[in-house]
């Protein structure tokens, strides 16, 4: 989960990184007394920042300096509302305005490619550092963290003087070890500050703030459940995740229902390619709708949870389940496909594509083919199936 | 032969009294693989039944079900909260081979418990999150169902648990060596690389089948690798072309980020290094079907 700035910073507070003081505000009426409270020690002056979990809102004009609470509302009322790469403002956060001296760069991340820890630091922050890497790798350091030890003192230093501090080194080493205890702490994947700043009277700062924290950690942290944008959440992800279901919304109109993470991206796959051969059909192209992983169970209860989910998309005209009979035999599929729709009675409303394969998939086949439901059909193969799928949803009779 | 798992296999299972554990230590019984005990922390001392008049003895640590029974792998099961201190426990216990099938475990756990893994040097880690493996007729570490598919001369590593199963069985006439399951997580115990190096040295592996999806770049490295290191045929899947930026799909590795991570890179990464990358699985195992068509002629 990536958290806002906002949220990013009060983790940062809580565990001793310095940071400057800031409120959010959802309404602009709001915005002329935060301002009033946060600049009263900087001579009034506060940075307006969009909340929103993408990059490039600096250029986009999500982020306005104000020198009074009058200026604070009128860059409130710019801000909020404001479209950034999709994402709609809907808080700024006014914080404390600061005299930098100088903008450095730090991240402690999750190197999968190397199974361990990398921390990332550059005397030069502020701008891009995707862009800062590709043009100048020399001026960012990259010190691999032993996931054991984290930044101790020793690394931290060691850090410090990769990226080439000659000045400030023992401040910014102990700033970097208080981010690592956020990292340690929240189980983050992800800790970012660009820009960390030496202010003119010689303050280290975290002036912004990135976090992403690592969703299979939640047991041990019941604090994080109340950082999830829940306003955000797409409504028919909030209703699969409600049900405990793996499921993603797409764009497309083939719903998809898998058994398996890497059998259901496939299927997506597949359908797609589906699509494609087909071309347009009046104006509509097939494409994958969702993603839906039932798990290597596959219940009846769990595959009617599915349908329902996938059948109250509005997009969808058709369904394909994609089931491998593993160690679920695919008879006990069938079973729960029949017994699904059963349960679903006339809330199941569009056609079902069915491809098994696998453990006794003959009698699998033979008990949805007795079953004989009129929205079902068996296909042997998941091309066939998958074109099968592709022209049912694009042949559909607008509804 | 075969690769990581074999004939002298002699297998312990870490959280055998759980409804899982237990469920899928009697699987792995009827494979045949040999099962000789369970490890549940307060439990020593008790058995538990399977059938065929099968009795199993539950040990307290791995280090006495390891000096008891001569274990030289375990099964993992244990929930994710826990799963760490087993790994260690066996690690400690320098078991050679642990295969975690737990899946949801914090990463951060599972960095930790790879490189205390790494730094004892006396355990090989496969997973989590991950099916386990099989050589099949010979032994089956995990969950990854033995009857469909038979002994043969390809081997098979993957990200995906139920690809894994699609690839046994549509190849099931030509057979397997060894099936890996390594997992979908962002940090695993054994990569495409462990077991491409494994395959080419096995010599009762002819040609091996790598399933790989998106996230990460662990493709793209197998794919250096293959072209380096590799002279047996590989054939190539990749799934997730239509995932959208920035979602997980499933498998928490399984994620695009930016422009990183796509399949797309991964597919001409591996096309470059000399891989058939099939586009669906069936086309996919259509491609390994030459290969041992004219392999075995």
């Amino acid at each position: 989960m990536d958290l806002f700035e906002y949220q990013a910073r009060d983790l940062f507070e809580a565990h001793g990184v310095p940071v400057l003081p800031a409120e959010v505000v959802t309404d602009p009426a709001d915005a002329a007394a935060a301002a009033e409270r946060i600049g009263a020690a900087s001579g009034g002056v506060v940075v307006v920042k969009a909340q929103v979990k993408t990059g490039g809102r600096g250029k986009a004009g999500g982020v306005k300096l104000a020198k009074s609470p009058q200026q604070a509302t009128e860059a409130a009322q710019q801000i909020l509302g404001m479209d950034i790469k999709g994402h709609t403002v809907g808080t700024v956060m006014i914080a404390q305005g600061a005299k930098i001296a100088e903008e450095y760069y730090f991240s402690l991340l999750l190197d999968r490619s190397n199974r361990t820890l990398l921390a990332m630091c550059s005397k030069e922050g502020g701008m891009d550092i995707e862009q800062l890497a590709e043009e100048r790798p020399d001026a960012l350091a990259r010190v691999p963290v032993d996931p054991l030890v984290g930044i101790d003192q020793a690394t931290a230093e060691r850090i410090v003087a990769e990226a080439g501090f000659t000045a400030d080194q023992d401040q910014i080493a102990e700033v970097l070890t208080t981010l690592w205890g956020v990292y340690r702490d929240e189980d983050a994947t992800l800790v970012e500050v660009n820009p960390l700043v030496k202010t003119e009277d010689g303050q280290i700062l975290a002036l912004d703030a990135k976090v992403t924290l690592d969703d299979n950690a939640r047991f041990r942290h019941p604090g994080h459940e109340s950082l999830v944008d829940t306003a955000a959440t797409d409504p028919l992800e909030a209703r699969a995740q409600d049900k405990g279901l793996n499921y993603v919304k797409l764009d497309g109109n083939v719903g998809i229902i898998g058994n398996g993470a890497g059998l259901v991206m496939s299927t997506l796959d597949v359908v797609a390619y589906a699509g494609q051969d087909l071309g347009e059909v009046d104006g509509q192209l097939a494409r994958p709708a969702n993603f839906l992983d039932i798990g290597g169970g596959a219940s009846a209860q769990v595959m009617a949870d599915g349908l329902d989910v996938i059948l109250t998309d509005e997009q969808v005209s058709s369904v394909f389940v994609n089931v491998f009979g593993g160690i679920t035999a695919c008879d006990a599929v069938a079973n729960g496909i029949v017994q699904a729709l059963q349960i679903l009675g006339d809330e199941a409303s569009k056609p079902l594509v069915v491809r098994l394969d696998g453990n006794n998939v003959e009698e699998g086949r033979r008990i949805l083919q007795e079953a004989g439901h009129p929205l079902v059909t068996l296909v042997d193969t998941m091309d066939g199936a998958a074109r099968k799928a592709a022209e049912l949803a694009v042949n559909a009779p607008a509804s | 032969m075969a690769i990581f798992l074999d004939n002298d296999s002699t297998v312990i299972v870490q959280g055998m009294t759980g409804a899982e554990g237990r469920k899928h230590t009697q699987r792995m019984l009827h494979s045949g693989t040999r099962v000789v005990g369970g490890v549940t922390p307060g439990k020593g001392g008790q058995s538990v039944d399977f059938e065929d008049d099968v009795q199993l003895p539950v040990f307290g640590s791995v280090t006495e079900a390891v000096e008891a029974t001569g274990a030289n792998v375990t099964v993992i099961f244990v929930p994710a909260k826990f799963t760490k201190a087993a790994v260690v426990e066996a690690v400690d216990a320098a078991i050679p081979l642990a295969v975690v099938i737990t899946e949801g475990i914090p990463v951060k756990d599972t960095a930790e418990f790879f490189r205390y893994a790494e730094d004892a040097g006396t355990t090989r880690v496969i997973g989590p999150n991950c099916p386990g493996l099989i050589s099949p007729g010979q032994s089956n570490a995990g969950i990854i169902p033995a009857d469909i598919t038979s002994a043969g001369r390809i081997g098979l590593v993957s990200k995906s648990g139920t690809l894994t199963y699609q690839m046994m069985y549509e190849l099931r006439d030509f057979g397997f060596s060894t099936c890996v399951g390594i997992g979908g997580d962002p940090v695993i115990g054994t990569t495409h690389i462990d077991c491409l190096e494994a395959f080419e040295k096995d010599p009762d592996t002819d040609a091996i089948v790598m399933i790989g999806e998106i996230g990460g770049d662990a493709e793209e490295r197998a794919a250096a690798y293959i072209k380096e290191h590799v002279s047996k045929p590989v054939v190539g899947y990749v799934a997730g072309f239509t995932a959208p930026e920035g979602k997980t799909m499933g498998h928490a590795g399984a994620i695009v980020s930016g422009s990183s991570g796509t399949a797309e890179a991964k597919k001409q990464a591996l096309e470059a290094a000399g891989v058939k990358v099939g586009k669906t699985p069936s086309g996919t195992a259509e491609l390994m079907r030459e290969v041992m068509e004219r392999v075995s002629r």
